[in-house]
C-alpha cells in the first residue's frame, strides 16, 4: 500500500497552482487534506505525473460573511467549519452536518473543497450544499466561473470541474428568519460515511411551510434533492401525517445503490425514516432522536 | 505437525483427515486471492511495490469454488488436484442414541444456522525480520508470532538447519487473538531470504495484506435437530455441520473439534450426534480466532435454547435452568472425548448460579419482563438475551519454565508462552514472587524467545496462565529443595526447620537466623570456595515441564438488554453483563481486561464485522472502509462479575480466560433481538445480525 511514483510541488500562491494545472491538466492531481486521495494513491488506484499540494495556499482558507452570502474558502478544514461561530449563526445546517464527517483527526485535515470535488455520494457536504442551493467558484488560469450546486454534481465521483480548474470558494446564502434546519444520518459506526443522511431547511411563515429544501446523501450516484417531498410540503400546515407522506414520496422517488453495507431497500427505508425525523424536527414538531 | 491430534483422540473419534500442506509460494496453482506467488526484495517497500507491478503473471482463470455448496457439488472443481474431493476432514462423535430418540416420535425441531466469516484484526499486523550469521550459519528471526518454538522447528526443518542454529523471538508484537498462532509462509520465507542474500530482511504486513492473507475465522453452517419433552428437557441433539476452511487448513481440525466438544455447553443432555465436514474453497485459509470453534457451537446451542422455549411457551431463562447441570453433579462427565483425547469432565463450578447472577445484575427476570411489556405497549422493542456456555481452557500438551536465581538474588523465569498484551510478564512474576516470598519486581521474566528455554508450545487456546504458571510453580518447587539444602548446610540446621520469607530462608521461629537468596546463590556458584553441601552440583537453575492432565473447564453466562432503534433497526445494547468463572484469578484487573476485550470483539463479530466474497472468490472487504471493526463508541456499558471456583486440575486452581469473552456476544445479542421482536415471531438463524432484517420484522409488527 505505497503509491506509484509521482512528482510533487507545493506552491504557496493560487496563481502558481493554476499555472501548474494549466500546464499539466489531467496529468496533475490536487492534494488538499488527502483524506480521500491518499488512500486511493496507496491502493494505486490513482496515477499521475504531478501532485500539486495546495495546503500552503493560505488564501484559500477562510470563512467570511459578505452581505447575504457566507463564503468558505475551498481549503477550509471540516474542523474549522465545525468550530466557526459564523457558520453556526449563518449556516446552522452546515454546522450540524459537518460534525458527522468522519472522526476528529480526519476533520482536522480534510477540507470542504476536497469533499465537494471528490463528490462521494455518501458524503455529507455535497448534500448540504445542494440543500442550501449553494454556488461553487471554479478557477483556472484564464478566469473564474460560478456553478450552482445543482449543476456541479454530475454523478458518482464526478463534477463540473475541468482538469485545469481548482475549486476555490463555496458560497452559501445566509439563513433567513423563519428558516429552520435539521440534519441526521445513519451510519454503521459513528464517524463512518453515512448509509443515508438527510439535511433539510423548512421555512415557516404564519404556520405554513413557505419553502422546503431537502437533500440526501447515500441514496443515489451523488447528492440528491428530494423534490417530491419538497413539493408535498410546500404551502402546507406541518403535521406528523404530512411528513409521513413526504417521507414516502421521497423514498419512492430515489433509486439507491446496493452495496455491502446496505441494500437499496434498506436505504429507501432509512431515507423515509430520516425525512420524517428531520422534517418534524425542522418544523419544530419534535425534538427528534437527537442521539450523540 | 504441532496440531496433530493425539492417538487417544484418533482412537476415540470417527475421523478421516487429509489436510494438504500449504506451499511457501504458490507454484502451479493459485488457490485464493492474496496467495503469494512471487517475492521481491528491495531497499524499500515503495521500490518493492513498484517492482511487483513489473511482474507479468500468466494466469489461466479456473472456475472458482467460493462457497461450501460449490465445494460439495458433485461436479465441483477440485481446489487441490491431488485430493479425492474438496472434503479435507470428517469427524463424528456420538453419545447415546440421538438418531433413535429423534425417530421415536418425541417433539423436535430442526433448523439451519450459519456462522459467518470474520476475523481477529489485531491493531498490529504481522511482521517477520530475520538476520543470518554466516560465521555460525545461524538465523535469528523476530516474528510477530504466538508460537516461537513452532516457528523455529518449521524453519529448521524447511531450511535443513539444526534447531540450535535457529532462534525465534517474538518481541512486543501487539494483539494476537489466534491469528498469529501458527506458522505462516512468511515465517519461513523471510529467514530463507536472509540466509540466501546474506543481509537482514524485513517484511511488515500492511492492512490490505492482512485482510487478504492473514487467516480468517468462524464460517460454518449447521443443520441441527433437537428433541425435547413437554417439560422442556432437551433429550437429544443431532448436528451436521460444514466448515469452510478456505484454501488451506493451517491449524487442522482444531476449530471444528472445539465446536463439537463445546456444543452441549452447561446442559445435561443425554444424546448427541455431531458430525463435521471440513471443506476447502478458494478463500483465505481459516484458522482459530479467540474462541476457535466455540462461538459457532454456542451460537447454535443458545439459539436452540430460545427456540425450544418459544415452542413450549416457556421463558428461555427457565428452560436453561431446567437443563443445566446442578453443582452437586460436579465433576460431571459429558461422555465425549476432548481434542486431547481425554474424556470431557467439567471439573468444577455452579452453572445455574452464574445464570441467576447475570439476570439479577440486569434487574431480575420479573422486572425485565415488566419493563419489556411496558415498552411493547409504547411501540418500543426491548429484549433480554442470554447465553451460557462452558469453555475448555489451558489445553496441553505442555509448557515449560526455567527458574534461576542468580548471584544477585534476582529470580529469573523463562517460559515458552508468548505475550500479546495479556500481561504475561506481570502474572508470571506474581506467581514466581509467591513461590519465592519476594515481590514481583524482583523477578525477571523472559518469554517468547527460543534462546531462553529449549522447548515450548506457545500462547494459544487460553493456555498460558494455566500451563506456564504451573510450570513455574513446578520448577520453583524443585529448585527450592536445592536452595533449602544449601541454606540448611550454611545455617547448620535441618531442612524441615526452614521457611521462605521476604527473599530469605530462615529458621522457623528464629527470624534472626536467616540467609538471603543472594547469599545462597553465591554459595551455589560452581568453582573454588563454593559452599554447597558435599556432592551437590553447582548453580541454581531448574527447568521443568508441566503437562496438564487435560483442560480446565471455565464457564460463563452473558446477558444483554437490547432495545431496537425503530428507524434504523439498530440493536442498541443498553447493558451487557458477563458472569464468568475462570477459577482463581491471578490478577483481577488483567482478568477484567481479557473478558472486556473479548466481549468487544464478540460484539463486533455479531453486529459489524463480516468478510465478504463474491461468487468468483473475490474478496470484497479488503480495507477497513469495508470491513467494520467496532470502536470505543460502539461499546455498551459492560459489567463483569467474576466467580472463582478453583480448578482441581492444577495446584494454582486457575483456568484459562483469554477467549471466553468473545464466545457468547453474537448469540446473546441475537437472542435479545429476537426476544424484543417476539411479537413478530422474528428469529435469527445467521450472523451477522442485520439491521435491514430487523426493520422488516418491525414493519410486520407495525403493519
Ligand atoms: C476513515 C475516513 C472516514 C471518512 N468519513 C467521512 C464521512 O463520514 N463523511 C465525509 O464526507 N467524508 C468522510 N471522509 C472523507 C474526508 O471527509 C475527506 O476529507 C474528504 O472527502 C476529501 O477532502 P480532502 O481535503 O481530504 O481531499 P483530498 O483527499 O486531498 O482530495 C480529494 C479529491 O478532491 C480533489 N480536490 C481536493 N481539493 C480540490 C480543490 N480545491 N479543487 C479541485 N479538486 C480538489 C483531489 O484532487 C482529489 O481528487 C472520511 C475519510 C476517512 C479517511
Amino acid at each position: 500500500m505505497k503509491p506509484a511514483p509521482f512528482n510533487y510541488r507545493a506552491p504557496d500562491k493560487l496563481t502558481e497552482a493554476l499555472d501548474l494545472l494549466a500546464t499539466y491538466g489531467s496529468d496533475a492531481k490536487v492534494l488538499a487534506g488527502g483524506q480521500s486521495l491518499v488512500p486511493a494513491m496507496n491502493f494505486r488506484l490513482n496515477r499521475f505525473a504531478l501532485l500539486i499540494d495546495i495546503n500552503r495556499i493560505r488564501e484559500l482558507e477562510y470563512i467570511r460573511i459578505d452581505g447575504q452570502v457566507l463564503r468558505i474558502g475551498a481549503l477550509t478544514r471540516h474542523r474549522d467549519i465545525e468550530m466557526s461561530p459564523l457558520v453556526r449563526e449563518h449556516a446552522p445546517l452546515v454546522a450540524e452536518a459537518v460534525r458527522h464527517v468522519a472522526h476528529l483527526p480526519i476533520r482536522t485535515r480534510g477540507t470542504i473543497g476536497g469533499s465537494l470535488s471528490h463528490a462521494d455520494p455518501a458524503a455529507e457536504s455535497p448534500a448540504i450544499v445542494l440543500a442550501l442551493d449553494g454556488t461553487l467558484v471554479l478557477q483556472s488560469r484564464t478566469g473564474a466561473r460560478s456553478v450552482r450546486a445543482t449543476e456541479f454534481f454530475q454523478g458518482m465521483f464526478s463534477t463540473a470541474l475541468q482538469p485545469n480548474e481548482l475549486l476555490v470558494e463555496i458560497q452559501l446564502p445566509v439563513a433567513q428568519p423563519g428558516q429552520r434546519f435539521a440534519f441526521e444520518e445513519v451510519s454503521r459506526r459513528r464517524g463512518d460515511f453515512a448509509i443515508v443522511g438527510v439535511g433539510a431547511m423548512v421555512n415557516l411563515q404564519h404556520g405554513r411551510i413557505s419553502q422546503a429544501r431537502f437533500a440526501a446523501c447515500g441514496v443515489g450516484t451523488g447528492p440528491v434533492r428530494l423534490r417530491a417531498a419538497e413539493q408535498l410540503l410546500e404551502q402546507q400546515v406541518p403535521t406528523a401525517a404530512l411528513f409521513a407522506r413526504a417521507a414516502a414520496a421521497a423514498a419512492a422517488a430515489v433509486d439507491p445503490q446496493t452495496d455491502i453495507h446496505a441494500d437499496a431497500e434498506y436505504r429507501r427505508r432509512l431515507l423515509a425514516g430520516l425525512v420524517e425525523r428531520v422534517g418534524m424536527r425542522a418544523a419544530g414538531l419534535s425534538e427528534g432522536a437527537k442521539r450523540d | 505437525m504441532q496440531n496433530r491430534p493425539p492417538k487417544s483422540w484418533r482412537d476415540a473419534v470417527e475421523h478421516e483427515i487429509n489436510i494438504p500442506d500449504q506451499p511457501i509460494l504458490a507454484t502451479d496453482k493459485v488457490r485464493y486471492v492474496g496467495e503469494a506467488l512471487a517475492v521481491i526484495v528491495a531497499e524499500s517497500r515503495y521500490l518493492a511495490e513498484d517492482a511487483a507491478e513489473l511482474i507479468e503473471v500468466d494466469l489461466e482463470p479456473l472456475p472458482a469454488v467460493a462457497t461450501v455448496d460449490m465445494a460439495l457439488a458433485t461436479d465441483a472443481p477440485k481446489v487441490h488436484d491431488d485430493l479425492k474431493s474438496n472434503v479435507v476432514a470428517r469427524l463424528r462423535i456420538r453419545k447415546g442414541d440421538a438418531a433413535g430418540i429423534l425417530a421415536s416420535g418425541v417433539r423436535s425441531i430442526r433448523h439451519r444456522f450459519t456462522n459467518h466469516r470474520y476475523l481477529a484484526m489485531p491493531i498490529e499486523c504481522r511482521g517477520v525480520v530475520s538476520q543470518y550469521d554466516s560465521r555460525s550459519d545461524s538465523l535469528t528471526i523476530w516474528s510477530s508470532t504466538q508460537v516461537v518454538h513452532w516457528v523455529r522447528r518449521e524453519v529448521a526443518v524447511r531450511l535443513g538447519l539444526p534447531e540450535s542454529r535457529v532462534r525465534c523471538i517474538a518481541p512486543d508484537v501487539g494483539g494476537g487473538f489466534g491469528v498469529k498462532g501458527h506458522v505462516y509462509p512468511e515465517d519461513v520465507l523471510i529467514p530463507y531470504l536472509a540466509r540466501r542474500l546474506g543481509r537482514p530482511v524485513k517484511w511488515i504486513e500492511d492492512r490490505h495484506e492482512h485482510l487478504l492473507n492473514s487467516t480468517h475465522a468462524r464460517d460454518d453452517r449447521h443443520d441441527v435437530e433437537v428433541a425435547f419433552d413437554d417439560k422442556g428437557r432437551i433429550l437429544a441433539i443431532r448436528d451436521n455441520f460444514v466448515k469452510d476452511s478456505g484454501a488451506y487448513t493451517p491449524v487442522g481440525i482444531g476449530a471444528p473439534s472445539n465446536t463439537i466438544a463445546h456444543l452441549l455447553g452447561p446442559y445435561d443432555i443425554p444424546h448427541l450426534e455431531a458430525a463435521a465436514t471440513v471443506v476447502v474453497t478458494n478463500k483465505t485459509p481459516n484458522a482459530p480466532y479467540r474462541g476457535s470453534g466455540r462461538p459457532e457451537g454456542v451460537f447454535v446451542m443458545e439459539r436452540l435454547m430460545d427456540l425450544v422455549a418459544r415452542e413450549l411457551g416457556m421463558d428461555p431463562v427457565e428452560l436453561r435452568l431446567r437443563n443445566m447441570i446442578p453443582p452437586e453433579r460436579m465433576p460431571y462427565s459429558v461422555g465425549i472425548p476432548y481434542r486431547d483425547g481425554v474424556p470431557v469432565v467439567y471439573d468444577s463450578g455452579d452453572f445455574p448460579a452464574a445464570l441467576h447472577e447475570a439476570i439479577n445484575a440486569l434487574g431480575g427476570l420479573e422486572a425485565i419482563r415488566a419493563e419489556q411489556r411496558a415498552a411493547w405497549a409504547e411501540g418500543r422493542f426491548l429484549g433480554l438475551g442470554v447465553a451460557s456456555f462452558v469453555e475448555g481452557t489451558g489445553a496441553g500438551p505442555f509448557e515449560g519454565a526455567t527458574v534461576r536465581i542468580d548471584p544477585s538474588g534476582e529470580i529469573f523465569v523463562a517460559t515458552g508462552a508468548c505475550a500479546q498484551g495479556q500481561g504475561h510478564e506481570t502474572i508470571f512474576a506474581q506467581v514466581a514472587a509467591d513461590e519465592w516470598g519476594v515481590t514481583p519486581d524482583q523477578v525477571t521474566v523472559s518469554i517468547a524467545d527460543t534462546g531462553s528455554i529449549a522447548l515450548g508450545y506457545g500462547t494459544i487456546a487460553s493456555r498460558s496462565a494455566v500451563n506456564s504458571s504451573s510450570a513455574i510453580r513446578k520448577a520453583s518447587a524443585v529448585l527450592r529443595q536445592k536452595v533449602f539444602a544449601i541454606a540448611g548446610h550454611l545455617l547448620e540446621c535441618a531442612i524441615e526447620d526452614l521457611e521462605l520469607r521476604d527473599g530469605r530462608v530462615s529458621v522457623k521461629g528464629v527470624p534472626t537466623m536467616s540467609i538471603s537468596l543472594a547469599e545462597i546463590a553465591q554459595a551455589a556458584r560452581p568453582g573454588w570456595d563454593h559452599r554447597r553441601p558435599p556432592g551437590m552440583s553447582g548453580g541454581l537453575e531448574v527447568t521443568e515441564y508441566f503437562e496438564p492432565p487435560t483442560v480446565t473447564w471455565a464457564y460463563a453466562t452473558h446477558a444483554a438488554l437490547v432495545e431496537i432503534d425503530r428507524i434504523t433497526g439498530a440493536p442498541i445494547i443498553r447493558k451487557y453483563v458477563v458472569v464468568h468463572d475462570s477459577g482463581v484469578l491471578i490478577n483481577p484487573k488483567l482478568a477484567d481486561g481479557q473478558v472486556l476485550g473479548g466481549v468487544c470483539q464478540g460484539i463486533g463479530g455479531g453486529l459489524l464485522e463480516e468478510v465478504i466474497y463474491d461468487q468468483d472468490g473475490q474478496l470484497l472487504t479488503g480495507s477497513l472502509m469495508d470491513y467494520l471493526v467496532p470502536t470505543a463508541s460502539d461499546m455498551p456499558p459492560i459489567e463483569v462479575i467474576h466467580r472463582e471456583t478453583p480448578s482441581p486440575l492444577n495446584e494454582l486452581g486457575v483456568k484459562g480466560l483469554g477467549e471466553g469473552g468473545a464466545i457468547a456476544p453474537p448469540v446473546a445479542i441475537a437472542n435479545a433481538v429476537c426476544d424484543a421482536l417476539r411479537p413478530a415471531g422474528y428469529e435469527i438463524f445467521a450472523t451477522p445480525i442485520r439491521r435491514s432484517e430487523i426493520l422488516k420484522a418491525i414493519d410486520k409488527i407495525l403493519g
